[in-house]
């Protein structure tokens, strides 16, 4: 395996809605940092890998128009995911162990705020038996909710704390969409949004992206002196189909922990659950012990840019790598809905 | 450390047609899988990572479709991942599929392309106003028709050029079962007096719109060769593969002759070893959605002088029976679900390697080019295949 | 659900999806009855989006208000491009200056449409054309009227033709179209690379 690291990571102030701009102006500033953080332009990239929506952006080949914020002139390799950012950077990572590049640019952005974002992503549900249900994406998590609360897998007190852990750690995070929290009680006080779901149990809606660039080997040595090695990574599905398996735990989150090479000794865990229950199915799939923060960053609750929130976490650890602040961490992306697909990566410095 | 040794080892297609009312989108994915599996000597139990690639998700009108599609491919437990790059994405899975194995990281991967364009309305689908945008009246083909105009402007070429592409490769599909157009009544004056669409682009120089599948196993060294030793049939080597894209415009861009394209073959050439490719390049699979891209990509890629692709097409070099035969399957002209199109050209380049190509194979196929493109011409996927283990 | 609202902008019969049909072949569901009957269901969806231009193509929308035709220039290069979504392609770069181009222009290229789309399609046949205004990088997609189609050529000049000033909004819609001017054509050779 050839050693890469993350070297760079930038991300926007993530927000409810970025009207003023339009996607390629909101995505082109987080590039242009991730960059030249490190000294780099595109001329010194060997791969770029993107992950978008189209559905988010109402808009058919909106990767387009993004390309303009790259400056892929002369012509670069280059390709994209309709997926989260996370599964673009699992791309860039297999072409630098494949020998045909030893640094890549990854980002991952959408604007969900002009479309209604729980009614679209109903659109990825199963199209002959859900789809034309129109649940949107909430009433599907709050069935998993609910089954988790039926089996005593978790308490609505204990969501509770998750939402008031993660809004209070992105006190931290200047780029957090929800800062802070009411105190528990509080929340817990408040009406059900979708019951078993209250408001605090969801992620927001936002506008945002980030960017990351990789290096190999002494490349990555010589763009930063604490480069955030990949130690592990793999990402893994589980069944599509609710009614069929048990959906208080995603087995696809424990084969991916167990191939990246998941194992004590961890200081952070960045994990994307953009429902509250959530946390708890990716930290036990994950086999994270109590001593392991997690969510430093405030996680998805606290802004959940799609098709860049997994991608966030992986530059959340990082970060924190890169700055001496952690030794080791991971961190872990989720796709479709219900925690159906994961990724999990292992980082650490030197 | 050398990059593990990537071969297909099985390629599996649907009936292409305008509509495939019979199959739902997992049943028409699953009947490309098990042929491809078939050919290989494999189940979906042997496979550890899926690659799947379509175009936009507005054709089926549903968004991201790849985790409904988990369990129909076999790929619950294992990595499922989705590439879109606009038309070129089925060359462009085909080789994120053929990455996953030379990584070193996985050992067989099955790898599918597909569209249904029957489910939206397709033109609606590429094309929905936006308030703020151009609205492109004149529908894709008005998009491309510009440059070839500008093509046959500046290579000063006879005006039936593109009339011998679409009969040559609606002949062509006729020897393919799988395509989606068989026209066994065309003639060179039935194109010529076909509806003139976008002039210069006339209905039968128009790729259809099409349903349909294509699936391919891709495997290591070891693998492959275990594959090959029970299917009987020699692995499709890959020599090369490159991937390269553009802005959709940019100051200086050409887009009869995309830097992207040139720069994307001049790469893959390199991993294989190619100084002359007319010479060296038995078979080619391009993506030719309207006639006139044949002789226009012949000289992108390189196969002859800028200004003279088309006396190419004119002398019968490119026909089956001439010295560099271009798409022997029908191509894109013949069959179209785009976001398989891509890939059919890859596909098609490995059957011609394997020598699986049926009524339109060509003889003593030791080395294929696969060709794709999408955008405003601005993304560019190939790879090269051999019988030659590299 | 919004089952009131259109799922197409087009006609019908225009391009619309085929009947299903079963093909014939080895790939069909044969003897079964059951089977064939349900080929299809529909679901009607519908979203709406509130989208925004963003900063470069408010500029641009703006000029339209005014039958100005506003570019935005690389930082680097100085070259314009219109219309914008506020980046120079080239560099990755914002674009922060807008430039009002043309309004006389030249045709880099063009074709002929027989069968046109949307609501806003002219009768056919009509000339649609690659069209790149005085001072701009690149070209613009437009129809041209006011000159037989069997005339037009690359090189062409032409200006356009704007709605009536109490019909003007911030729209692409404010140019109906483009005309012929009375002044000589642009040598193709220098047209190349501005398409």
């Amino acid at each position: 395996m050839t050693e890469v690291a993350i070297v760079s990571f930038a991300q926007t102030d993530h927000q409810r809605a970025r009207p003023e701009v339009n996607e390629v102006e909101m995505v082109q500033p987080v590039i242009h940092q991730a960059l030249e953080d490190v000294g780099a332009t595109i001329s010194d990239i060997d791969f770029t890998c993107s992950g978008s929506s189209d559905y988010l952006a109402g808009q058919a080949f909106s990767f387009v128009m993004t390309l303009d914020a790259v400056g892929a002139w002369p012509p670069i390799a280059e390709s994209h995911v309709e997926m989260d950012g996370a599964w673009a950077l699992y791309e860039a990572w297999l072409k630098i162990q494949a020998g045909h590049a030893d640094t890549a640019l990854v980002y991952g952005y959408s604007k969900a705020s002009p479309g209604d974002l729980p009614r679209v992503l109903s659109r990825g549900l199963d199209p002959y038996y859900q789809g034309p249900l129109w649940p949107d994406s909430v009433a599907v998590a709050g069935l998993q909710a609910r089954q988790m609360l039926d089996s005593a897998m978790i308490t609505e007190a204990e969501m509770t704390e998750i939402a008031f852990r993660n809004r209070e750690s992105a006190e931290n995070n200047p780029h957090a969409q929800l800062r802070g929290s009411a105190p528990v009680e509080e929340l817990l006080a408040q009406d059900y949004l979708c019951n078993p779901l209250r408001k605090h149990d969801c992620a927001p809606i936002t506008d945002g992206g980030c960017a990351i660039v990789l290096a190999a080997g002494d490349k990555a040595r010589d763009w930063v002196d604490r480069p955030a090695w990949l130690r592990g990574i793999d990402h893994r599905i589980d069944s599509h189909n609710f009614g069929g398996r048990d959906l208080t735990v995603a087995p696809s989150i424990a084969i991916a922990a167990e191939s990246a090479g998941v194992s004590p000794g961890l200081d952070v865990a960045e994990v994307h659950a953009p429902f509250s229950h959530q946390e708890k199915i990716v930290t036990t799939g994950l086999g994270l012990s109590d001593s392991v923060e997690v969510n430093p960053s405030g996680g998805a609750l606290a802004a959940n840019p799609m098709m860049a929130a997994g991608l966030v976490r992986l530059g959340e650890v990082a970060k924190r790598i890169m700055s001496e602040e952690i030794d080791r961490g991971v961190a872990h992306a989720t796709g479709g809905q219900l925690l159906q697909q994961n990724l999990v990566a292992v980082l650490e410095g030197e | 450390m050398s990059p593990d040794r990537v071969a297909v080892v099985g390629v599996g297609q649907t009936k292409y047609s305008a509509i495939r009312g019979d199959v739902s989108m997992p049943g028409l994915l699953r009947e490309a899988a098990y042929r491809a599996l078939a050919d290989a000597h494999m189940t979906m139990n042997d496979i550890d990572a899926v690659v799947v690639g379509k175009a936009p998700d507005f054709f089926e009108g549903m968004m991201m479709p790849e985790p409904y599609l988990a369990e129909a491919l076999g790929a619950v437990g294992k990595p499922l991942l989705r590439v879109h790059t606009a038309g070129s994405v089925g060359g462009s899975t085909a080789i994120v599929a053929a990455s996953h194995v030379e990584s070193g990281v996985h050992e067989r991967v099955l790898t599918i392309g597909w569209e249904q364009q029957s489910v939206s309305e397709a033109m609606w689908a590429l094309s929905f106003p936006i308030p703020f945008q151009q609205q492109l009246v004149a529908g894709a083909g008005g998009y491309f028709a510009p440059f070839i105009r500008e093509y046959m402007r500046r290579s000063d070429a006879p005006e039936d050029i593109g009339i011998l592409v679409a009969l040559k490769d609606r002949l062509n599909a006729l020897k393919n079962p799988y395509a989606h157009l068989h026209e066994p009544d065309i003639t060179y004056d039935s194109v010529k007096d076909s509806m003139m669409l976008w002039e210069p682009i006339r209905y039968s120089e128009t790729c259809p719109s099409s349903d349909g599948a294509i699936a391919m196993v891709l495997a290591n060294s070891e693998a492959a060769e275990a594959s090959s030793a029970s299917s009987g049939v020699p692995p499709a080597w890959i020599h090369g593969t490159s991937m390269r894209s553009e802005p959709a415009t940019a100051s200086g861009r050409d887009q009869v002759s995309p830097q992207a394209g040139k720069d994307c073959a001049a790469d893959v050439f390199s991993q294989a070893g190619i100084t002359k490719p007319l010479e060296q390049i038995d078979v080619v699979e391009m993506y030719v959605p309207f006639s006139w891209y044949e002789p226009m990509w012949l000289e992108n890629i390189g196969f002859a002088e800028e200004g003279s692709g088309w006396k190419l097409t004119e002398n019968g070099t490119t026909e089956m029976t001439g010295a560099l035969p271009v798409n022997c399957s029908g191509g894109v002209l013949s069959t179209n679900p785009i976001g398989a199109s891509g890939m059919i050209r890859f596909g098609e380049a490995a059957l011609q390697v394997r020598g699986q190509a049926g009524d339109h194979q060509v003889d003593g196929v030791k080395t294929a080019l696969g060709q794709a493109y999408g955008g405003a011409a601005q993304f560019f996927a190939m790879w090269v295949l051999r019988t030659e283990k590299p | 659900m919004s089952e009131d609202r259109p799922i197409s902008a087009f006609p019908d019969g225009l391009w619309t999806q085929p009947q299903p049909s079963v093909p014939s072949g080895d790939d069909t569901v044969s003897g079964d009855d059951t089977v064939s009957e349900v080929q299809r269901i529909r679901t009607p969806a519908s979203f709406v989006y509130d989208y925004t231009p963003g900063r470069a193509p408010s500029r641009f929308l703006r000029g339209l208000a005014e039958k100005k035709i506003l570019g935005e220039k690389c930082p680097v290069s100085g070259d314009v491009y219109v219309p914008s979504r506020g980046m120079s392609p080239v560099e990755g770069l914002p674009t922060t200056e807008a430039v009002e181009v043309g309004p006389k222009a030249t045709i880099t290229s063009f074709c002929v449409v027989h069968i046109g789309f949307g609501e806003n399609a002219p009768p056919t046949p009509f000339v649609s054309a690659l069209i790149l205004p005085d001072g701009a990088a690149v070209s613009l997609y437009g129809t041209i009227l006011g000159i037989p189609h069997g005339d037009v050529r690359i090189g062409l000049r032409v200006e356009p033709v704007w709605l009536p000033h109490d019909q003007l909004t911030t729209s692409f819609e404010n140019i109906t179209h483009w005309e012929p001017i009375d002044e000589p054509d642009v040598a193709a050779e220098r047209l190349k690379g501005h398409m």
